[in-house]
């Protein structure tokens, strides 16, 4: 999903039309109509989204092993997993990893999104459609069919990577041991969300009324004074809310870092750790749904937190 | 705008180089096996047996993956549109919190999604099934398929409604023949985006279908590949050119649709 998902939150703000005219009051029989109109989305909401959530939190509540998960009977021990799961030494190893590979995804997409989107607007033709096409395909593709493409290519041994490297001289890297594998993984995920950083920027730029520049390149300032003083100020709005967005987003990635590497060495994120504890291959001697549940929790807590943030900038921008 | 002589050569190296990990998957599914770990820059080695490997392999999988995608595009809709008809052009009570409610739910981490229903269909017999594939799924698109809607339906004029209600038609019928049909275009837009992101999920699958035999979407029969202890890249990557192909249509044939999607009021500033 990861980056898939993004434009979903952009939707939002198209939800964000000002409400039918709220001029008449309606008759009581239209409220219930209305009623019936949602009722499939709020059952669905309640079934399938808050029940599987609620079910999650209290997994990490209670002592699961592989027995009590099929048959029942997990004893309560309130917050002692979270406890056992925070004193571990390799949980700050872990979130420091997190911090790490969402901050450089989502300032490389944003910024490599930028010039490109900078480069198509201003180079003088327009982005045709063709073209702004093809830069989706990246974000387009399964990421299974991106990871596994990405694998292959930073193989050390016969990966061309290391072949273009070693045209200049460089030894092979080994991209996905364990010191590489946060760098690699990145890598791969900033190359998935390039195209749409793209696109919202390229739109963003179009909206900057042209005569500013033409004010501007009258006062005689240069393209590099141009784009400091009217692009980056006017692209603030949308700068915020694709990083935001960005943000929210990369916290909860899997399948990328997962199909690359399998969360191991310095490429383990809250979300991959969850996801190995409950999922991981050759674990199931050893599954630990509580643990897992309780990181899967604590990203959820994180994730909201910047999600709110998200909302409030959101609502001010449109006051 | 000043267009240099630069430009046009400069947005070409950009594309290729954006595009290039795509150039090399397919370069290695029609580079022969023997040939692969060389890593000629175009496939001289040429043969096309990675692909009958794939579609010998791969078909169950192929099949598994429309039936989800478009179970999960069924499902979205008939949740979906009623719903935006309402928060659009009726008096819903509990708007704001609904709203509030369908992005939260946006942002909730998928791996704890998953936990959840991962529990539940232990308990209720829904594991490795196809409906609980779709169930899963739907989640992805479901509230952007609500906001997506109900921008579009908010733009229905109020005299077309108030025209069908004069004639004595119910909201339902209103709905039903006034307000779909105008709908097309966001409709097919919301499908889309439904069809590719449960064709391209890994993570339900991965979770909630583990153990489905040829129940399982061609994203795990391309995983499978991973874990052999030989991994065969020719047919892998064959596979993965394979399960690109209903990303690559739609952009041919619906592309307007899906650029819909990408920035749906995204950049409305």
């Amino acid at each position: 999903m990861s980056l898939l998902t993004i434009p979903k939150l952009a939707a939002v703000r198209a939800a964000r039309v000002p409400a039918p005219a709220a001029g008449r009051r309606p008759r009581r029989e239209s409220r219930w109509v209305a009623v019936a109109f949602v009722a499939p989305l709020v059952i669905y909401l309640v079934l399938f989204y808050a029940y599987p959530l609620v079910q999650n939190v209290v997994m990490s509540l209670h002592r699961f092993d592989r027995f009590s998960f099929v048959n029942g009977g997990a004893p309560f021990v309130g917050f002692d997993i979270y406890a056992e799961v925070a004193s571990q030494p390799r949980f700050w190893d872990v979130v420091r990893q997190t911090a790490i590979f969402t901050a450089a995804s989502i300032l490389f997409q944003y910024v490599i999104g930028l010039v490109l989107a900078a480069f198509f607007h201003r180079g003088g033709f327009r982005m045709s459609a063709t073209l702004r096409g093809l830069f989706l395909i990246p974000w387009l593709l399964p990421v299974i069919v991106s990871g596994t493409t990405w694998q292959w290519m930073m193989s050390p041994d016969t990966g061309v990577l290391n072949a273009f490297l070693g045209m200049f001289g460089a030894d092979p890297v080994w991209w996905l041991n364990a010191d590489n594998a946060l760098l690699s993984v990145t890598i791969a995920n900033i190359w998935l969300g390039v195209p749409f950083n793209l696109v919202i920027l390229y739109s963003g730029l179009q909206n900057i009324p042209a005569d500013l520049y033409e004010a501007a390149a009258l006062d005689g300032a240069d393209a590099w004074q141009q784009f400091w003083r009217i692009t980056v100020p006017m692209l603030r709005p949308v700068t915020l809310i694709t990083l935001l967005l960005g943000l929210v987003y990369t916290l909860k990635v899997v399948d990328i870092i997962w199909i690359m590497t399998s969360g191991t060495g310095s490429s383990q994120t809250l979300a991959t750790w969850s996801y190995a504890m409950a999922f991981g291959k050759g674990t199931s001697s050893v599954i630990r749904y509580s643990e897992a549940s309780a990181v899967g929790t604590i990203l959820l807590v994180v994730a909201l937190l910047f999600g709110f943030v998200y909302i409030a900038v959101q609502r001010k921008q449109e006051d | 705008m000043n267009r240099s002589w630069w430009t046009t050569p400069v947005a070409i190296a950009l594309t290729a180089i954006m595009l290039f990990p795509v150039y090399w998957m397919l370069n290695v599914s029609l580079t022969r096996r023997e040939s692969i770990r060389r890593g000629d820059l175009l496939p001289f080695d040429l043969t096309f047996e990675h692909y009958t490997v794939v579609l010998r392999e791969q078909l169950p999988y192929l099949g598994t993956s429309l039936l989800v995608g478009l179970g999960t595009v069924l499902l979205t809709l008939l949740v979906a549109a009623p719903a935006s008809f309402a928060l659009a052009k009726l008096a819903v009570p509990g708007r704001r919190m609904l709203n509030f409610a369908l992005i939260v739910a946006q942002m909730v981490p998928a791996v704890v999604m998953s936990l959840g229903f991962y529990s539940i269909y232990n308990r209720i017999g829904l594991l490795n099934t196809v409906p609980g594939l779709v169930l899963a799924d739907s989640t992805i698109a479901v509230p952007f398929a609500v906001m997506l809607l109900t921008a579009f339906m908010t733009g229905i004029p109020r005299e077309l409604m108030q025209a069908a209600q004069l004639d004595g038609a119910s909201a339902w019928r209103t709905f039903r023949s006034v307000v779909l049909p105008m709908s097309r275009n966001s409709m097919i837009t919301a499908a889309l985006f439904a069809f590719l992101w449960a064709w391209s999920d890994f993570l339900f699958a991965s979770t909630l279908d583990r153990e489905g035999g040829s129940l399982r979407p061609i994203t795990m029969g391309i995983y499978n590949y991973i874990g052999a202890q030989n991994q065969e890249w020719g047919p892998m990557m064959a596979a993965a050119v394979v399960a690109s192909i209903p990303a690559a249509a739609l952009l041919v044939v619906a592309q307007k649709y899906i650029a819909a999607g990408v920035t749906a009021g995204a950049v409305k500033d």
